[in-house]
């Protein structure tokens, strides 16, 4: 009786084939929350020091916990970032981008997946290569083309590279895609092909609909990329339509501006760092919004296309 | 009548070609115009007029600028170089790890990826400076034994691993893609594998070894690819910064100068991937004998 129970003590702790023992399952739980922690300290620190009130970022024994919610902080961020403007901004300059991109890129994924075109091979690796060419070489000559046009300072330097598949990482999109329509049985393709349904028709009322996990993938990506861009977003239209990054890539120089001077003193210091927290909480708040509404739909997604397959 | 309707195979042609104009259209007139027109510009003096823009030929002129005469390009594309170096196999071996603890089966787990993959939703260069250049976790203050024992080795394997230990929360922060990429491939592999390993008394170590990783093998290559462009891209690395800062340099060298810069910083990137390519070219020929 003895040794039957020290057995089943042993099946319990080590597991076995078929059940995840106590001890094994502990110690992966301590390596994701080991890990876990890390990715969420920074986010823990910001939100805590956020919610701080100068007496207590001066007090020394207020160290995580905050006595009371302090909104003085954000209040200040929100009028530093001019919130309300820059967030209609961000979300002109993600969402419009996002809509083209995705729709652009999951018709040229279908294109290269359902036909036989000739030279598929040299258009998937100029696809692919367009994806390894930094930022950084083809900024300026962009520059100086939108200069050219005039259409610097609009939105059309996000809108026309993503209209035309040549957005932000417009490459591993249409590769999403094209895995998606190469893997999905064209049965229904055919039998509306049959009652005389046009290819483009078939694209956007079948096979669209059908690619939802790769268009919710494609979409919570694209628009987290082009609201957090600000390299080209600076260059291009920064002085017209500043974005929530863009603000806060000048939080210092704009807050200094409405507030007054930075003193040296250190103790001043930690005060301003938890409104610059306060502000880089508010330019993520709306992202971090949108992740949690959408973040089980997105992991489904995922595991539904396989974002680089073989 | 033959001539007037187009054969099957022709219409599939147009209209698989139809799909695909737009990307067509959008590379010649937004990448490949501007690739060509940053090489004429590394080359050449570029002089802004009333009417546009006159680019007299200087050869090699701008590249000796950036190589020789640009105090600190040389030092930011060394330090460049080292950080890609550095992080690149770290994110790619932690992010196979997180996978693979992540697609264990146990309570929570939704909650976890969602953690996971926090850091690619609020990652934009000015949050990162502000989040992570002054609130990094540091391990000489926590476990100074680490840094005794690091110290005591020779700098060649020190240097690296000390840097890396500074800059793991921002390796982690860069894992969150990789991640993904490796747990939709691991949810591809049949679990009738590891059953028939586990009958076979395989442990757990064994059919990571001998399952996992064989069937990952092309996703850590992707992966290798991605982290290696996404680092060389990231605006606030070193050479990036100061590219950006000499776009609209003095007079002599506007555009010029920073597009010389962009190319060798290209340049050197392909090569790395070129040689990551061979490495596992080899590597895989050597484990099909």
């Amino acid at each position: 009786m003895k040794k039957l129970s020290l057995l089943t003590l042993r099946k319990r702790l080590l597991g076995t084939n078929e059940k995840t023992g106590i001890l094994p399952q502990a110690a992966i739980y301590f390596l994701l929350i080991a890990i876990g922690f890390v990715y969420l300290y920074p986010v823990l620190y910001m939100v805590i020091n956020s919610f701080m009130s100068p007496d207590e970022l001066a007090d020394v024994s207020v160290n995580w916990v905050p006595r009371q919610l302090y909104f003085g902080n954000f209040q200040k961020a929100f009028e530093t970032l001019d919130f309300t403007k820059s967030f209609l901004n961000s979300l002109l300059m993600s969402i419009g981008p996002t809509v083209l991109q995705v729709v652009v890129t999951a018709c040229i994924g279908f294109g290269l997946a359902r036909f036989a075109i000739k030279g598929k091979a040299i258009w998937m690796i100029l696809i692919v290569s367009t994806f390894l060419i930094p930022d950084q070489i083809v900024k300026i000559p962009r520059y100086v083309l939108y200069h050219s046009y005039g259409i610097l300072d609009t939105i059309w330097p996000f809108y026309l590279p993503a209209g035309l598949g040549q957005g932000l990482k417009s490459a591993i999109f249409i590769l999403i895609f094209y895995q998606f329509f190469v893997s999905y049985p064209k049965a229904l393709d055919e039998a509306a092909e049959i009652d005389g349904c046009s290819k483009f028709r078939i694209f956007y009322q079948i096979a669209l609909p059908t690619a939802t996990p790769a268009v919710v993938l494609s979409a919570v990506a694209s628009v987290v990329w082009y609201w957090n861009e600000t390299s080209q977003s600076t260059l291009f239209f920064g002085n017209k339509i500043p974005t929530l990054p863009i603000q806060l890539g000048i939080f210092t120089d704009r807050y200094t501006a409405l507030y007054g001077a930075t003193d040296t003193l250190s103790e001043v210091d930690r005060i301003n760092e938890a409104v610059t927290l306060a502000g880089t909480l508010l330019s993520v708040l709306p992202l971090l919004i949108l992740y949690l509404i959408l973040q089980r739909k997105f992991m489904q997604s995922v595991e539904m296309t396989g974002i680089a397959g073989e | 009548m033959k001539k007037k309707t187009l054969s099957f195979a022709a219409r599939e042609q147009l209209t698989g070609y139809a799909f695909l104009s737009p990307w067509i259209i959008g590379f010649l007139a937004i990448t490949l115009y501007p690739v060509i027109y940053s090489i004429a510009m590394s080359f050449c003096a570029v002089k802004i007029t009333g009417e546009g823009i006159d680019l007299t030929f200087r050869g090699f002129y701008y590249y000796d600028q950036a190589l020789n005469v640009d105090p600190g390009f040389s030092i930011d594309l060394g330090n460049t170089l080292f950080f890609i170096l550095c992080f690149t196999p770290v994110i790619v071996v932690l992010s196979l790890i997180s996978a693979v603890l992540l697609n264990n089966k146990f309570r929570g787990r939704g909650l976890f990826r969602a953690i996971y993959f926090l850091p690619v939703i609020i990652m934009s260069g000015p949050v990162i400076s502000t989040l992570l250049s002054k609130y990094t976790v540091s391990f000489a203050d926590a476990i100074p034994q680490i840094y005794a024992f690091l110290n005591a080795l020779p700098d060649t394997i020190k240097s690296p691993a000390v840097y890396i230990l500074d800059n793991i929360i921002l390796i982690m922060w860069f894992s969150g893609v990789q991640i993904l990429i490796f747990l939709a491939g691991l949810q591809k592999i049949n679990p009738n594998l590891y059953e028939a390993a586990s009958m076979d008394g395989a442990g757990t170590w064994e059919k990571f070894w001998k399952i996992t990783l064989p069937h990952t093998y092309t996703l850590i290559i992707i992966c290798t690819v991605y982290t290696i462009v996404e680092l060389a891209n990231y605006v606030n690395n070193a050479v990036n910064k100061r590219i950006t800062v000499r776009i609209f340099d003095d007079a002599g060298r506007i555009y010029s100068l920073s597009s010389a810069m962009s190319w060798i910083v290209f340049v050197i990137v392909m090569v790395i991937l070129g040689i990551v390519w061979l490495m596992f070219y080899l590597l895989s020929r050597r484990s099909e004998k």
